[in-house]
C-alpha cells in the first residue's frame, strides 16, 4: 500500500485510549468521509471498519493514535486512516484475519470484517505494536 | 525588614481598613458576574472569605497549605462549588479571589515596605487562586460525570405500543454499560406489562459495529428466553449492507426496515395468539 500518511499535510490526531475516545475518533472519520464526498453507504462502511480497528486498538493494544486525513489518487478522492498501538503486537496475522476468531469475547468478525468494508487494508505487526492502515475510496 | 513585620503590617491594614476594602472587592467582583448574584449574597460571601484570610494571617502564615488556612480553603471550595453550579465561567470564579489583590494596591504600594508586604500576600493571593480553580474544575467533573450517567438514564426507555407489545427505541451510542441498562429496562417491562412481543428500534444507532450487534443479540436472546418475541427494526439500507459486508448473522432474529412494520408484524402474531387462546378455551 502506498505510504499515504507521508503524502498529505492535514492529518487529524486522535488519540484512543478510552471507550469515550473510539466514540470521538468515529466522529472526526464520519466528517472528513462526508467532506471527501464519499457516499452514505461508503461513509457508513469506513466508520463501521474504523469503529472495529479503534476498538481492537483499545481492548487488545492497550490503546493508540489514529491518524485520519483525506486523499486523492487519480483525480479519485478517499480517506485514509491509520491506527498504530505499542500493544504486544497479533502473533498469528492469518488466524486474526479468520472470521469468527477471536483471542477475547468479540464475534471475531471485526479485523476480517473491518478489511471486508474498505477498499485498502494493509497490517503490519509485531512485539513492539500494530499498524493498520485503511483507504476508502469514493466511487 | 522581615516577613513578621510584613504580616503585622498587613494585619494591620486590612483590619483597619476591613469596610472600606471590603465594599470595594465586592464592588469590582459584582461588575465582573454583572448582576447574575445578589449584592448582598456576594458580600457575605465575601466577607466570610475575608475574615478567614485575616485570622489565619493573624496567626503569622503566609503558606496557604498551611493548617491555619483550612477554613479559607474550605469557604474557597464552597465558593467554587457554587460558581461552578450557577455557570460562572473559571476566569470569572478565580478572578473573585484575584480582585482582592486589585482593591489592596492602592493601599499597599506607598512604600517600599509596604510593597513587599503586598507582594508577599500577592503570592498567597495567587496560591489561594490556583486552589479555586482547583475546586471548580473538581466541581465540573463532577457535574460531567453525574450527567454522563443522567444520560444513560434518559436515552434508553422503553415503552409500551400495545397491548402485548413493547418498544425500545435506541439512540447514539450501544456500548456495554448501556447494554446493560437496556437489557435490565426491557426485561422487568416484559414481566411489568405481561407483553409477548419487543420490538427494538435502531434507526438511532448510528453505527452498527460487531460490538453493538453482539450485544443486541444478547438482550435479544435473554428476552426469547422470557418467551417474548424480539424484533429488530430501522435497519436502514446503509447498516443493512455494512452488516453483510462485516459478515455479521442475526440468524432467525426477525428484523425490519422500519418501526411500523415490525409493529404490524407483531400485532399479526398478537392477533393470531388470541385468536389460539379462545380457540382452546371453546
Amino acid at each position: 500500500m502506498k505510504d499515504y500518511a507521508a503524502d498529505t499535510a492535514s492529518l487529524e490526531t486522535v488519540p484512543v485510549s478510552t471507550s469515550g475516545d473510539v466514540v470521538s475518533m468515529r466522529q472526526t472519520v464520519r466528517i472528513l468521509a462526508q467532506r471527501n464526498g464519499l457516499s452514505l453507504v461508503h461513509q457508513t462502511k469506513l466508520v463501521t471498519a474504523a469503529s472495529e480497528l479503534g476498538r481492537n486498538m483499545l481492548v487488545y493494544g492497550g490503546g493508540g493514535v489514529v491518524r485520519a486525513a483525506p486523499v486523492l489518487d487519480a483525480g479519485r478522492p478517499g480517506v485514509f486512516v491509520e491506527f498504530r498501538d505499542k500493544g504486544p503486537g497479533i502473533a498469528d496475522l492469518d488466524l486474526a484475519l479468520t472470521d469468527g476468531w477471536t483471542s477475547g469475547n468479540g464475534m471475531g468478525l471485526g479485523l476480517s470484517g473491518a478489511k471486508r468494508l474498505v477498499d485498502e487494508f494493509d497490517i503490519e505487526s509485531g512485539p513492539s505494536g500494530t499498524t493498520v492502515r485503511i483507504v476508502k475510496w469514493a466511487k | 525588614m522581615n516577613t513578621e513585620s510584613n504580616i503585622r503590617l498587613l494585619v494591620d491594614t486590612l483590619t483597619g481598613q476591613r469596610e472600606e476594602f471590603l465594599a470595594q472587592w465586592t464592588r469590582t467582583v459584582g461588575e465582573d458576574l454583572r448582576g447574575r448574584l445578589s449584592t448582598a449574597e456576594l458580600g457575605r460571601e465575601l466577607a466570610e472569605l475575608y475574615d478567614a484570610v485575616l485570622t489565619a494571617v493573624g496567626t503569622g502564615s503566609l503558606d496557604s497549605r498551611g493548617e491555619q488556612f483550612a477554613e479559607t480553603r474550605s469557604l474557597l471550595v464552597e465558593l467554587s462549588r457554587d460558581r461552578a453550579r450557577q455557570g460562572f465561567t473559571p476566569t470569572e470564579t478565580v478572578r473573585s479571589v484575584f480582585a482582592l489583590k486589585e482593591v489592596l494596591e492602592p493601599s499597599l504600594t506607598g512604600d517600599a515596605e509596604s510593597a513587599r508586604a503586598y507582594l508577599q500576600f500577592g503570592r498567597l493571593l495567587d496560591d489561594l487562586g490556583m486552589l479555586t480553580s482547583e475546586a471548580y474544575l473538581r466541581t465540573r467533573e463532577e457535574i460531567i460525570s453525574s450527567q454522563a450517567e443522567q444520560l444513560l438514564e434518559l436515552s434508553t426507555p422503553v415503552v409500551k405500543l400495545w397491548d402485548g407489545v413493547v418498544g425500545v427505541p435506541l439512540v447514539g451510542t450501544l456500548d456495554s454499560a448501556r447494554t446493560q441498562v437496556v437489557m435490565e429496562k426491557l426485561l422487568q417491562t416484559l414481566v411489568d406489562t405481561d407483553s409477548t412481543h419487543a420490538i427494538i428500534d435502531i434507526t438511532g444507532v448510528p453505527t452498527v459495529d460487531t460490538q453493538v450487534a453482539q450485544h443486541l443479540l444478547k438482550t435479544v436472546v435473554a428476552a426469547r428466553m422470557m418467551g417474548a418475541q424480539c424484533t429488530i427494526s430501522g435497519i436502514r439500507p446503509q447498516i443493512a449492507q455494512t452488516i453483510v459486508a462485516l459478515g455479521i448473522e442475526f440468524g432467525d432474529i426477525p428484523t425490519n426496515a422500519s418501526l411500523s412494520d415490525a409493529l404490524r408484524q407483531a400485532l399479526k402474531e398478537v392477533a393470531l395468539d388470541a385468536e389460539d387462546d379462545v380457540r382452546g378455551l371453546l
